[in-house]
């Protein structure tokens, strides 16, 4: 009987190599780099293609302990997450890859408290970090054109670059020698337009990080599962304006959920709510990863050490 | 494969060889005026073949053969509830959908006590979400050296759902299958020792049948399914035997790949991918094409996730979720707490409901028809404007529920304030924010 034959794709196509961060030798202060991208197939499918770099861990940060989040959340932490600095130490000390600085709205906002920060977690840890600000344009560049310039040679990721507000942070990341997230609302199209206006002011391709944007598990994880799958195709089919990374932030979407936040007050068919909640952020990022993520930001240290397994186990 | 009009064509009267059927090419005996013009109706599947009383035998063969699905459909039932899987026609969702949702089974073992109690658990289990009461599917009892069909048995007895009877010694399975007579449970395993003995007993009780290879090797695995087949017994589902996370990627990718591009017969059915306790392995099976998935553990907390999970990404792409229209209650409001209003679209609505919610905040939220779009796409395609948002606002008996006049409208929907005002004389119309996220500070800072 003739054997079996495996079917594999011939893609033409490779995702670009993205690395984040700079050590002493490259002109920042960091004692590693990370590098993501590359691939030359679908998720994990060693058996057609190069999958060289294993998909990485952000863990979240806030300048000051939020007071939305979940006590389940903060006490996984012990304490830390009173101390941005502390915070991201024990963020390095769980395994994280990188930092995601993200700063609050708050009185003490601006352009000088977010030096003083990026300061203290830049000397806290040695990893990469990514800086998203509040969310709000106008403070957003505000706050990244300061840490732009405080980083300096750093390869921060800044974040997020939005349609309706892109140029300034674009030009400090352009003027500092770092990298920015791209994020676009669930649409490859709307994806690519935001990648190529970028591109446009002068930014390199290898400097931008794609970040499709997603909703949690019951709250249209499938519409963010199947644009990446959809992005990541056309990349593997040699469109060059997709072929990035991409960044997602399934911790922050999977503890907005009730599933998340009610320890009380629901179904009991929903089980205990620790393990719960945990599951949630964990199947958020684990699905959006074999979809094609290449960069997870989390929030829980347990959701981290699970998800760490589950990579492990796929480049095995 | 589907075959062309042309390819059909050359199977029937009028291009055959023979004489005898030869002399009935172009009859119009099917209600068609050649058959050049059947074939192409029955390309389209506007026609049956049966309308044909002439057709070879072998043509016969061909064109069912054709027909078939690349992935066959199998049906397992319990006593009273069955399922379908297979029968899948994409690699990724986008292409066009996912049809059948895996079976999520959970696994007891005939040396455990209370694997009647575990069956009952699962079998009361039921989960709302977005409106649908869902549920697990079934249980895998497992021959572990206890009595096989007292345990079947009693699992039966306490779950009307589809049972996997997990025996590799055909003997025990036979012990099995009688304790599930009235049933069609699915049995696990054929190997490459025992498949001539599987075979017999699945063809003897009509039950579809587990071929079972060896980490993953599929040459192995198609050459089994194949001799099983000709051994008659149809309904086949595969297991590869890979259980950890890459090498099952792979096998199962491939398999489908098989499937559904080499329009590999030998393994076109559904997959069966044993998960252990592993919710995030579980996972990856429900988006990369397992059609059973055994789970060692019955945990609520982990069944909700995963139950969530599958309903999402066998969600049609094209027919986006929607919400009944309306108003909605959320924490228990009052008459003089904020309305609010939004689309219909699913992922609109649960992302302002679960903000509200989570806020603590009471408030009620008017779902618009928007015909199942977001807010901006709604707007933008002319779904969600001032005539809908009062029109919503009458129809709906708001009127009567609250105290005041006054709308919270969507951020990205400002431009609209001036024709709301309009179309609802006596209304303040308040614009929130864009985001949903934002709505909980709104709400504290600006309403009162």
């Amino acid at each position: 009987m003739p054997g079996i034959e495996v079917p594999k794709e011939k893609w033409s196509g490779k995702v670009r190599e993205v690395t984040l961060g700079a050590t002493a030798a490259e002109g920042g202060t960091r004692t590693r780099t990370v590098t993501v991208g590359g691939e030359t197939t679908l998720p994990f499918l060693k058996f057609e293609g190069e999958i060289p770099h294993p998909p990485v861990i952000a863990i979240e940060v806030r300048d000051q302990q939020p007071s939305d989040w979940p006590a389940l959340l903060l006490q996984a932490w012990n304490g830390a997450t009173q101390d941005v600095a502390e915070w991201a130490k024990a963020a390095e000390a769980a395994g994280a890859d990188l930092v995601a600085l993200r700063f609050n709205v708050s009185e003490q906002l601006n352009a000088a408290y977010a030096r003083q920060v990026l300061r203290r977690v830049l000397s806290a840890t040695g990893l990469p970090l990514i800086v998203f600000g509040p969310g709000q344009a106008d403070l957003d560049n505000e706050i990244l054109v300061a840490v732009a310039e405080e980083g300096k040679g750093e390869r921060l990721v800044l974040g997020v670059c939005e349609e309706k507000n892109y140029r300034t942070i674009v030009a400090a990341a352009l003027a500092h020698g770092h990298l920015v997230d791209a994020r676009a609302p669930m649409d490859v199209n709307l994806s690519k337009q935001l990648n190529i206006l970028i591109h446009d002011m002068g930014m390199p391709v290898e400097r931008i990080i794609m970040d499709p944007t997603t909703g949690a598990l019951g709250y249209g994880i499938e519409y963010g599962y199947s644009v990446m799958e959809r992005l990541r195709i056309a990349a593997l089919q040699g469109d060059s304006m997709t072929q990035l990374p991409m960044l997602v932030t399934p911790g922050e979407e999977a503890w907005r959920t009730k599933e998340a936040r009610a320890a009380e007050g629901v179904p009991a068919a929903w089980g205990d709510y620790a393990k719960r909640a945990i599951n949630w952020e964990v199947l958020t990022s684990s699905t959006l990863i074999q979809s094609g993520a290449d960069i997870v930001v989390l929030r829980h240290p347990e959701s981290l050490r699970r998800v760490r397994a589950m990579i492990n186990a796929l480049m095995d | 494969m589907a075959l062309t009009g042309l390819q059909i064509y050359k199977l029937l009267p009028a291009s055959s060889t023979k004489p005898e059927v030869k002399a009935h090419a172009n009859c119009k005996e099917c209600g068609y005026p050649t058959c050049l013009a059947f074939a192409m109706k029955l390309a389209a599947k506007q026609a049956e073949l049966s309308l044909c009383p002439y057709v070879e035998e072998e043509s016969k063969r061909q064109l069912e053969e054709s027909a078939a699905p690349p992935i066959r459909l199998i049906t397992v039932a319990g006593s009273a509830k069955k399922l379908e899987v297979g029968n899948e026609l994409v690699l990724h969702r986008h292409e066009k959908t996912f049809y059948h949702p895996p079976g999520l089974f959970v696994r007891v073992k005939d040396t455990q006590p209370d694997a009647a109690q575990v069956a009952k658990a699962v079998a009361d289990y039921s989960v709302d979400y977005v409106g649908m009461s869902l549920g697990l599917d079934g249980i895998a009892v497992e021959a572990a050296g206890g009595d096989f069909g007292a345990t079947v048995a009693a699992v039966k007895a306490a779950c009307p759902f589809p049972l996997i009877l997990m025996a590799t010694d055909p003997a025990t399975a036979e012990a099995g299958l009688k304790a599930a007579q009235g049933t069609t449970p699915l049995l696990w395993a054929a190997t490459a020792e025992n498949w001539q003995a599987m075979a017999k007993l699945a063809a003897q009780y009509k039950v579809p049948l587990v071929v079972l290879a060896r980490n993953g090797d599929l040459n192995a695995l198609a050459d089994l399914a194949e001799q099983v087949k000709n051994a008659g017994v149809e309904d086949l589902v595969l297991d590869p035997g890979t259980r950890d996370y890459a090498d099952s990627l792979a096998a199962f990718t491939q398999l489908r790949r098989l499937a559904l591009k080499k329009n590999e017969r030998k393994v076109g059915y559904p997959l069966i991918a044993f998960a252990g306790d592993d919710i995030t392995l579980a996972a990856q099976h429900i988006a990369k094409y397992a059609g059973f998935i055994v789970l060692d553990q019955f945990d609520p907390a982990m069944a909700y996730p995963l139950i969530v999970l599958r309903a999402n990404i066998f969600t049609d792409p094209q027919k986006p979720i929607q919400v009944l229209p309306g108003v909605y209650e959320i924490n228990k409001p009052g008459p003089s707490d904020p309305l609010m209003i939004t689309t219909n679209f699913s992922i609109t609505y649960f992302s302002v409901a679960n903000e509200v919610e989570s806020s603590g905040l009471p408030g009620w939220l008017l779902v618009a028809d928007a015909e199942g779009m977001s807010v901006l796409t709604a707007w933008a395609a002319g779904k969600f404007d001032a005539e809908r948002i009062a029109k919503t606002v009458k129809s709906t008996g708001i009127e009567q529920k609250i105290n005041h006049k006054r709308l919270i409208i969507p951020g990205h929907v400002a431009v609209l304030l001036g024709e709301i005002e309009e179309e609802l004389p006596g209304w303040e119309i308040n614009v929130g924010p864009r985001e949903a996220v934002d709505l909980p500070n709104y709400l504290k800072t600006r309403w009162g």
